[in-house]
């Protein structure tokens, strides 16, 4: 299955780094540390499931109705994923959890606010719709890195090294490639690259008030959006794509 | 669970100018935590335009001792419900 246009594939990209980040999530639910926030987390994943759907709907809509939705999510192998890295990285721990969904919603909040103005009515409404939910995440998010990095000498440690550890993957987000060219003209998408300064401003100061330190000389690992991805991500997509590969058809 | 949580109690608003309802409790650390679980937990429905959050530890309860004094006298004074009073035969909508 590949992509004709590049609004397809542009699609594609938010679309599956959305869904692959609800399912991570959704491999939490009933294991969060404590009832409030299991569901917390399960809201989030569902939120990123629902965004991703919308999304599908639009691609198959731009594919001509040539596939289902589930085939976009269930028949695609990990080449033509076009996903973020940040988003197939494991849950570790709880701190991990946040400090992921943190760094991906400040960006998210960016995208839409963007998106929101785009020339493309699907895509506008798409955001509207989604960037209130991203709020929340942000809002959430934000909180717990905060709480955890300006609280005890352990959560401090554990926030930073999450901070640490996730930051290479950081640098792909803001990569603009032949792909976005022509959207940008057509004002129907803004350019990746631009959403930097904004993102950087709202996490330095969030990683300061945390009393945590922002990662310095970090070598940015990259290939998500052309479906190069680390090896967390194959696992994934096995235990994802088995059931309705082993039994096509099969319903709830 | 962690002991470092404290109980709070919900109440929601479901409309505008509606009373608040108690609809339960939820664990957390400050206020902050608390509007956040409270909407995570009792908002998924759409119940809510408005939550308030109270520390459990702040509702004053009566006594379930002193029931009969606080509740008994009021039983035999069905005086007290309007059900005495001869409306006019004009009035609607009662």
């Amino acid at each position: 299955m590949n992509f004709s246009t590049d609004f397809e594939k542009y699609i594609a990209r938010l679309a599956d780094s959305n869904m692959i980040m609800g399912q991570r999530l959704s491999e939490l639910c009933s294991k969060g540390p404590y009832l409030e926030q299991d569901i917390a987390i399960s809201n989030i994943a569902l939120d990123y499931l629902g965004q991703a759907s919308m999304l599908y709907e639009l691609l198959k809509k731009a594919g001509g109705d040539k596939h289902s939705v589930d085939d976009y999510v269930f028949y695609r192998n990990e080449r033509n994923y076009y996903n973020l890295l940040l988003v197939e990285q494991d849950n570790g721990h709880f701190g991990k959890t946040m400090a992921k969904i943190f760094l991906y919603s400040t960006y998210q909040k960016i995208l839409y606010s963007y998106l929101s103005k785009s020339t493309n009515d699907d895509i506008k409404a798409i955001a509207l719709k989604s960037i209130k939910e991203v709020n929340y995440h942000f809002k959430h998010s934000r909180a717990w890195v905060l709480r955890l990095g300006d609280g005890t000498k352990e959560s401090k440690i554990k926030i930073q090294e999450s901070i640490d550890e996730l930051w290479r993957f950081t640098g792909e987000i803001f990569e603009s490639d032949d792909v976005e060219n022509n959207l940008i003209s057509e004002n129907i998408i803004t350019a990746s690259n631009t959403f930097y300064p904004q993102w950087s401003k709202i996490v330095k100061e969030t990683l300061q008030e945390a009393l945590l330190t922002e990662p310095e000389n970090v070598v940015m690992l990259t290939g998500g959006k052309k479906g190069l991805h680390t090896e967390k991500l194959g696992f994934m997509l096995a235990e994802m794509q088995y059931l309705p590969r082993t039994y096509p058809n099969a319903k709830w | 669970m962690s002991n470092n949580l404290i109980l709070w109690e919900v109440f929601i608003q479901s409309k505008v100018n509606l009373p608040y309802k108690h609809v339960g409790n939820v664990h957390a650390s400050d206020s902050e935590m608390a509007l956040q679980n409270a909407r995570d937990l009792y908002t998924r429905r759409n119940e809510g335009t408005s939550i308030w959050v109270v520390e459990s530890k702040n509702i004053i309860a009566s006594n379930p001792d002193e029931s009969e004094a606080f509740f008994d006298p009021a039983n035999d004074k069905i005086y007290r419900h309007p059900t005495f009073y001869d409306l006019p035969d004009g009035v609607k909508h009662i």
